[in-house]
Order: structure tokens, then C-alpha cells, then sequence
């Protein structure tokens, strides 16, 4: 179970998030949407404690992480898979060793043992037979496929996507969505979007939450929210500029 | 206005002093606990040792041979022709080979290093490090540091040998000095201490090429200008520090060494 409380954060005096609240139950799978720049990536690193909060405070499974140091933050981590936007693969190493990262450190399994899960993993996103390219090798719909292989080759409890679709062509984000929908249902992981592909929240998210002006203001079950009538939520989903913003 | 600006700047170079000493104390807890990544030192020291050697052997044999010809010009001139080796061996031993060797590594190793983890930094691989539950430290830092303590040294004594091998030569087959007196006066005057004293300095310039390297890479801004800044840092701030430390690390070894 995540939960955040009172949550701010401020990039040189700038206010990015403010006094952010929500609970994720386990299971769930939520969408976190906003405008770019609006503070989603920086909420999604507080709740793996890749950033530290100027106010407020992360909880996962009761365990605050706001105080922890980094090697404590580690255990917490174990929990955790997470997926870059930009992938973040290795690049000095190849496609199976990226995968067989978390493995590697942490479990003590033979070669043919990582050998066995790698290529079970690559199979089901769809990546089978590429464990001696490079990262430089793939396109970037392979990139994220490889990087959702190795965040979830441990089995983690949680899973945090930042951007998945985020430069991939229609076809391509139509196939990592279903890919994260099969990784949700299949290893029963508590799911975390931020995008701001509405395709994506509404396919992914079962709740909605939306930050806006670097506060929580939607936050509700997907079908209510992409219904809504609220003309802040509307215009988003529509996709709809200001006329202030048009001029520009 | 300049009130100002110095103090920044003073301001600025005491934080980064701080964050060395911090990067410095994580890296040697966690060495002291074992939690090295083993196959990455040993591909550290392959990397810092086996492909230093053209730079280094070069630096060591040319330094040798030019250091060897000056001292045999003024040597000549008070009949102290077989004193050359002798004046050669101890410089090489105590000062140039250790320090030249840490230079050449310094801006072959220490920028390749920050250059390596500065991109690794803004391409988020670092963040996906620690989301793998893997501290940088444990990773990236440690082995590098270890590294360079194995290998400087090594790469100091083969240095010195080539430096006092080709400053031999020279005095030999182009000077025509007289090879026996030449060699014994190099060993009766070079001691086990000088070798120690250039050996331990090696070991100590290979930690700082390392944690200067990677505090660079780990603090660089972002995109590639940062990359491209802490690169240049990397080599300026480690040369400068050897430096430095050479004259501190002398005075300490004299005081120490010379006695025993």
C-alpha cells in the first residue's frame, strides 16, 4: 500500500507539488496525469525516494521512507519495479544482462537459472531472442520493452511507470499498454502510470488521479472520470489549448 | 563586487572538498563491508592498468631519457659522468615516476571515468541503479577506487623501470659512459625507501584520480554541457590535487621514511 500525505516539493522557489494527498491500495493500478512540467515524475520518484520531500510524507506498507537514508531506502526498493521514459537501460551492458541486473545482485540463482528467467520475462514482452543485442541496437518501443523485463524479472509488489508511451507511435503505445494491463493482471502488481496519454490512463488506469497547478484535483475511479463534466478535467482529456496559449 | 565573487568561489570549492570527503568515507565503509561488485574491479583494473600502458611507458622511458641527457651535461663538467643513473634512479623512484604516471592516468582515466558516470547520471541509469536496489557507491564508486589503488602502483614501477632503463641506454650507447660504474652507482645510492616512498604516493594518486572522476560524474549538470564540464574538471581538479598532495605526501615520507 502507497500512501502520501501533505506531500510539497519546490525546485528553486518554484512550487512544483503542493500539499499532495491519495492512497493506493494494493492491486490497484492508477493513472497520474497532468500537463507536462506539472509535477507527475517528480511525484513518481517521492514514492520510490529518489527525491526527498520538502514537506509531507510517503508511506509503502506503513513504513514511512521520507526519514530513511539510502541504504535504507535499498530495502524498501526491493519492492519496487520501475520503468524510465527513457528506458535507463545499461548501455555498456547487452539486453540480457540488463534484464538479469536485479537478479544478479540480489538472489543467488546459477547462470542457468538467470539464463531461464531472462528469456521467460523477454518472451512475455515480447522480446524474445534479443538477449546479446546492445541498448544503442533497439528501437524505443524495444527499449521500454526491455525496461518493463527488467523491472519486473524480481516480481516486485509495485511497479511505476513514468511516461511509457511517451515518443512511441500509435501502434506501438497501443502494444505497451496491453503489455502493462497483461504485467498488472498477470503478476498481480500494484500499478503506477503517470502519462499524459489519455489512451493510456483510461486502457491502464483503474483510478484516476490528476495533478493540476501542482495540486491533487481529481481524484476518482477511471469511468467517473473520464466522464466528468469539470471544465479543468474536460479540457484536459479533450485536449483543448487556452486562447491565451493559442496566441502563443 | 570581487568580495563576492572570491567568496563563492572559496564557498564553492570547500562544498565540493566536503562531498569528496563524504563520497571518500561512503566508498571506504563500504569497501571495509565487502559490498564490492568483484567483476567490475576486475574490469576497472584491466581498464586503468593494461590500457594506461602505451601512455605510461612512453611518459616513463622519455622522461628517463631526457632527465638522464640533462643530468649527464652538467655532470660532465665535474668529471661525475657515472653519477648520472644515480641522480636518475632517485628522482624517478621518489618523484617523477609517481607523479608523472598519476598525471597521464589522471587525464586518460579520471576523464573517461567522469565522462562515463555523468552520462550515466543525466540519462537517469543512475536513478535506475538505485531503483534496482543497488547503491551508486557499492557500483560505480568502490571498484573504480579500488582499481586505481591496484593499478597506479603497478603502472609506477613499470614507469620507473623503463624511465632508469632508458636513461641508462642513452648514457650508454649515445654518451659512451661507462656501463658498470653507471648501474652500481644507480644501486648504491637508489635505496628500497625510494621505491617505497614512489609506490606509496601511486597508491594514494590512484584514489584520488577515482574519487575525483566519479564525484564529477555523480554531481555533473545536466545535458551534454555538464558531461562536457565535468570531464574537464575531473582532469584539472585531480591534477591539481596530486600535486598538491605530492608536496605534503614528500614532506611526510621525509619525515617518516628517511629515518628508518
Amino acid at each position: 500500500m502507497i500512501e502520501v500525505r501533505n506531500l510539497s516539493k519546490s525546485f528553486g522557489g518554484h512550487p512544483v507539488l503542493d500539499d499532495v494527498s491519495f492512497r493506493i491500495e494494493n492491486g490497484e493500478s492508477v493513472a497520474i496525469i497532468g500537463r507536462s512540467g506539472g509535477g507527475k515524475s517528480v511525484l513518481l520518484k517521492h514514492l520510490i525516494g529518489l527525491l526527498q520531500p520538502d514537506a509531507g510524507d510517503v508511506l509503502i506498507d506503513g513504513e514511512s521512507i521520507v526519514a530513511m537514508d539510502e541504504r535504507q531506502l535499498l530495502r524498501v526498493r526491493r519492492k519496487f519495479g520501475m520503468v524510465f521514459q527513457g528506458a535507463a537501460l545499461f548501455d555498456s551492458m547487452t539486453v540480457a544482462e540488463n534484464v538479469a541486473f536485479g537478479l544478479r545482485r540480489h538472489e543467488h540463482l546459477t547462470e542457468a537459472e538467470i539464463a531461464g528467467r531472462v528469456a521467460g520475462v523477454l518472451d512475455v514482452v515480447g522480446l524474445a531472442g534479443t538477449q546479446d543485442k546492445k541498448p544503442a541496437e533497439l528501437s524505443g518501443g524495444m527499449r521500454k520493452r526491455a525496461g518493463l523485463a527488467r523491472a519486473v524479472i524480481y516480481e516486485p509488489q509495485i511497479v511505476l511507470y513514468d511516461e511509457p508511451t511517451t515518443g512511441l507511435d500509435p501502434i506501438v503505445s497501443d502494444s505497451i499498454d496491453k503489455l502493462m494491463v497483461q504485467v498488472r493482471d498477470r503478476f498481480k502488481v500494484t500499478t503506477v502510470v503517470v502519462t499524459h496519454d489519455m489512451r493510456t490512463a483510461q486502457r491502464v488506469g483503474q483510478r484516476v488521479l490528476m495533478l493540476h497547478e501542482g495540486r491533487m484535483y481529481a481524484n476518482s475511479p477511471a469511468d467517473v472520470f473520464f466522464g466528468s463534466t469539470d471544465p479543468v478535467v474536460r479540457q484536459f482529456i479533450d485536449g483543448v489549448a487556452d486562447a491565451k496559449e493559442f496566441l502563443i | 563586487m570581487f568580495d563576492f565573487y572570491a567568496s563563492k568561489r572559496i564557498s564553492t570549492a570547500l562544498t565540493e572538498l566536503g562531498q569528496c570527503a563524504l563520497l571518500a568515507r561512503d566508498a571506504a565503509a563500504s569497501l571495509f563491508k565487502w559490498r564490492v561488485a568483484w567483476k567490475d574491479l576486475l574490469y576497472q583494473v584491466y581498464f586503468i592498468g593494461v590500457k594506461s600502458q602505451s601512455v605510461v611507458l612512453i611518459t616513463g622511458a622519455f622522461t628517463g631519457m631526457v632527465f638522464g641527457w640533462q643530468t649527464y651535461v652538467q655532470f660532465h663538467k665535474v668529471k661525475m659522468d657515472t653519477a648520472t643513473l644515480a641522480v636518475v634512479g632517485v628522482a624517478v623512484c621518489d618523484e617523477l615516476g609517481p607523479v608523472l604516471t598519476a598525471l597521464m592516468v589522471a587525464g586518460r582515466v579520471g576523464a573517461a571515468m567522469a565522462a562515463e558516470i555523468g552520462t550515466m547520471r543525466v540519462t537517469e541509469q543512475i536513478d535506475a541503479l538505485r531503483t534496482l536496489a543497488t547503491h551508486p557507491v557499492d557500483y560505480l564508486v568502490v571498484p573504480r577506487i579500488a582499481a586505481g589503488q591496484i593499478a597506479l602502483p603497478l603502472l609506477t614501477i613499470e614507469s620507473i623501470c623503463f624511465g632508469i632503463g632508458a636513461s641508462f641506454t642513452v648514457c650508454v650507447y649515445l654518451l659512451g659512459v661507462d656501463p658498470s660504474f653507471l648501474w652500481n652507482n644507480m644501486l648504491r645510492f637508489t635505496h628500497d625507501v625510494d621505491v617505497v616512498i614512489g609506490v606509496s604516493k601511486a597508491f594514494i594518486f590512484g584514489g584520488i584520480i577515482a574519487l575525483v572522476g566519479c564525484h564529477k560524474g555523480l554531481t555533473c549538470g545536466l545535458g551534454a554541457e555538464g558531461v562536457g564540464r565535468a570531464t574537464t574538471e575531473a582532469v584539472v581538479y585531480a591534477c591539481i590535487t596530486i600535486l598538491i598532495t605530492d608536496f605534503f605526501l614528500t614532506m611526510l615520507q621525509s619525515i617518516l621514511l628517511r629515518q628508518l
